[in-house]
């Protein structure tokens, strides 16, 4: 137990001395949750918008002073001709084309009917989605009130306008703010990144220098270096879940409904998890660099099949089941659920036991491994 | 015996890195693996240091089986990799520390051990060991590797890259623990580091060539070196090197060392072909043999 804490306390002073390694600890993280959670949004906002008015009528002109009205669109200009305005779409400069057709009132008035033609650049196929959405919504209101002014005023046949109004109650987030959303998914991925990286990058760091060898020949035992290597890094861990739950309720002002222990319980038998990963990576790498390439490859495949940026729900079934063995996607689940849902125990019991038993093999095979390696 | 080798074999994929090596080292004796790079002296400390496992063969250290009882071992002996290999954020005197505390010692309780070596790097004792100069890292090291009094240690290449001041002072020190009884295994690519030994052991391509004392090892030569000297050194060797009874030709410091197959032969014979070929200043002498002359002989003759 002495030499156990004697290792610790040795890790902690070498933490603490490098003082290039210090910022990236405690800095870095914290600044890339401040910018991170404020960038990446799904929202779409700015949408560059440009039209060309063939009709210069007064309800060609009702419609458009309705997309200057949103707050999602900027209006970039109006296009003479369709050929220029898709001369600029393929400069970049606009993301979305209306175009006005001649006769728009006319036909309107007398038909009851006509067409608008919209084209979106669907680079980014999610956005142009949204895009659709936006303008469709726009259109359809124009389309409701002129409906009602044309029926009431130039139709012999009064009918009351029938209006259904849709009120959706959204739950756990009613704002809709994707802060919310994102805040504590992108504390999981800080808090994942850090321990995997510093706890890879430190066994080997021994073996680089040469001390591992040194330390072998002694009668440490595998164990009391390992935890005594470990350790270090699962406290660093929920140091930095400590820090960013107090950004996530002070700067960004997300509610935390469940109960704060809970989230720490689950935190400590997940930072086993992805210590065990650490120790099971540097293994089988000879340098850091080896182990930094290693731990960042199985970052990327964690993050992006963690149901942070996309659902699960909407992957392919073989990539859902994939996702199964991905730790960060049972931390992003359970965060949020106690975070904005004030989930209990009992309603995250199914993940908790899940990284408990994932905990204990990851550090079965890490450990077996070490002994054969080393 | 301190320590016992027989028949120690190791082998990576098809290449033989050292191939059933047996010697025995005596209780308090400096004990030397002389040999160049890559003879496997290195992988055989591993072996002896519970780091590796042999293929094939048996080796005790300090009455304790390498396999059976690596525990033990670890305990009884002291290890100085070839590499510096010390925590260089730490400082000195937090290195000693924590080596003493994962022996289950303290700096105090064996102080004894370390006094003579640690004073002249106690003035630098809150530096980080990365901050010191070559000689006093390599003194931090032999300091961690003494503080739990090993019986046996185990110093791989201690002086490669060492100036030769620092070189001196090292001997010096290692023959001041031989007297307190530890035994001592050294590796060096250094010739004349051999003849500070008790006994050496010359190790080539993974086999052991001869094992004695230095002293031994020079008288049992045979054969008598000559010190050549010319003007023209480059041709002298070229020209030697085509004398119909030579035996061996290679530069040694300002010297050629020429060796001759014949048992009667005549350096003025010698003199007169050189003179034939135009070299002036002709000087030829019989030389004082070295270990690293019969190294030479040893290891040519194996090729």
């Amino acid at each position: 137990m002495r030499t156990i804490l004697f290792i610790i306390q040795k890790e902690f002073r070498q933490i603490f001395r490098n003082k290039a390694m210090l910022p990236i600890i405690f800095v870095l993280p914290f600044i890339q949750l401040l910018i991170l959670s404020n960038a990446a949004s799904f929202e779409v906002k700015n949408i560059q918008f440009s039209y060309i008015d063939n009709d210069h009528s007064a309800a060609s002109r009702e419609l458009i002073s309705k997309f200057q009205s949103s707050d999602y669109f900027k209006i970039i200009g109006n296009f003479e001709s369709k050929k220029e305005a898709n001369l600029q779409m393929e400069k970049g400069k606009v993301d979305v084309i209306l175009e006005i057709p001649n006769h728009f009132e006319r036909n309107l008035l007398t038909e009851k009917k006509t067409t608008l033609s919209v084209s979106i650049n669907a680079i980014d196929g999610a956005a142009a989605g949204v895009e659709n959405v936006y303008i469709t919504q726009i259109i359809a209101s124009f389309n409701q009130k002129i409906q009602s002014e044309l029926y009431q005023y130039n139709d012999n046949s009064f009918v009351q306008p029938q209006n259904i109004v849709t009120i959706p109650s959204f739950w756990y987030n009613n704002t809709l703010n994707y802060k919310t959303l994102m805040v504590p998914g992108i504390l999981v991925l800080l808090v994942t990144m850090l321990t995997l990286f510093l706890s890879a990058m430190n066994i080997v760091r021994e073996k680089e220098i040469g001390t591992l060898e040194q330390i072998n020949v002694t009668p440490i035992k595998k164990h009391q270096f390992i935890i005594g290597k470990l350790f270090p890094f699962w406290v660093l861990g929920l140091m930095i879940l400590t820090v960013g739950l107090l950004i996530a309720r002070i700067v960004f002002n997300i509610p935390i409904l469940g109960n704060i222990g809970l989230i720490y319980l689950f935190t400590s038998v997940y930072l086993l998890v992805i210590l065990g990963i650490g120790l099971f990576i540097s293994n089988y790498t000879e340098t850091q660099q080896q182990a930094m390439f290693i731990a960042w490859f199985f970052t990327v495949i964690f993050i992006l099949m963690s149901g942070l940026f996309t659902p699960i729900e909407s992957m392919p079934t073989w990539a859902q089941q994939l996702t199964l063995f991905n730790p960060i996607r049972y931390f992003v689940e359970i965060i949020r659920m106690v975070m904005l849902k004030g989930a209990t125990f009992s309603d995250i019991s199914r993940p908790f036991f899940i990284i408990a038993i994932y905990a204990f093999i990851i550090n079965g095979f890490a450990v077996w491994s070490y002994k054969k390696t080393n | 015996m301190s320590i016992q080798v027989q028949n120690i074999s190791k082998s990576y994929k098809d290449n033989f890195a050292i191939a059933a090596v047996s010697f025995d080292v005596k209780e308090g004796e400096i004990f030397g693996l002389i040999g160049p790079d890559g003879a496997g002296k290195t992988t055989l400390f591993r072996i002896l240091t519970t780091l590796l496992l042999a293929n094939e063969g048996t080796a005790t250290v300090a009455g304790f089986d390498v396999v059976a009882d690596y525990k033990s071992i670890r305990r009884s002996i002291g290890y100085m990799p070839g590499k510096f290999s010390l925590y260089q954020d730490l400082t000195v005197a937090e290195n000693l520390s924590f080596f003493a505390t994962i022996f289950g010692t303290t700096l105090e309780e064996n102080y004894d051990v370390i006094k003579e070596i640690y004073v002249q790097i106690e003035p630098f004792k809150d530096r980080r060991a990365g901050a010191l100069s070559g000689g006093m890292k390599q003194k931090l090291a032999l300091c961690c590797a003494l503080i739990h009094k090993p019986k046996v240690l185990f110093l791989d290449e201690p002086t490669t890259g060492v100036d030769p001041v620092s070189r001196k002072e090292f001997w010096d020190m290692l023959k001041r623990l031989q007297q307190r009884g530890i035994t001592i295994l050294v590796s060096t690519p250094y010739m004349d580091e051999a003849a500070l030994c008790d006994r050496i052991a010359l190790i080539q391509k993974g086999a052991v060539l001869k094992i004695d004392t230095p002293e031994n090892i020079i008288s049992k030569y045979d054969k008598t070196i000559y010190d050549v000297r010319t003007k023209n050194t480059h041709q002298l060797i070229q020209d030697l090197k085509e004398y119909p009874s030579q035996y061996s030709v290679y530069a040694f410091g300002e010297y050629i060392h020429y060796c001759d197959k014949t048992d009667d032969f005549n350096s003025i014979e010698l003199e007169n072909y050189l003179k034939q070929r135009n070299h002036t200043e002709i000087e030829i002498r019989v030389s004082k043999t070295s270990i690293e002359d019969i190294f030479m002989d040893l290891t040519t003759l194996n090729q």
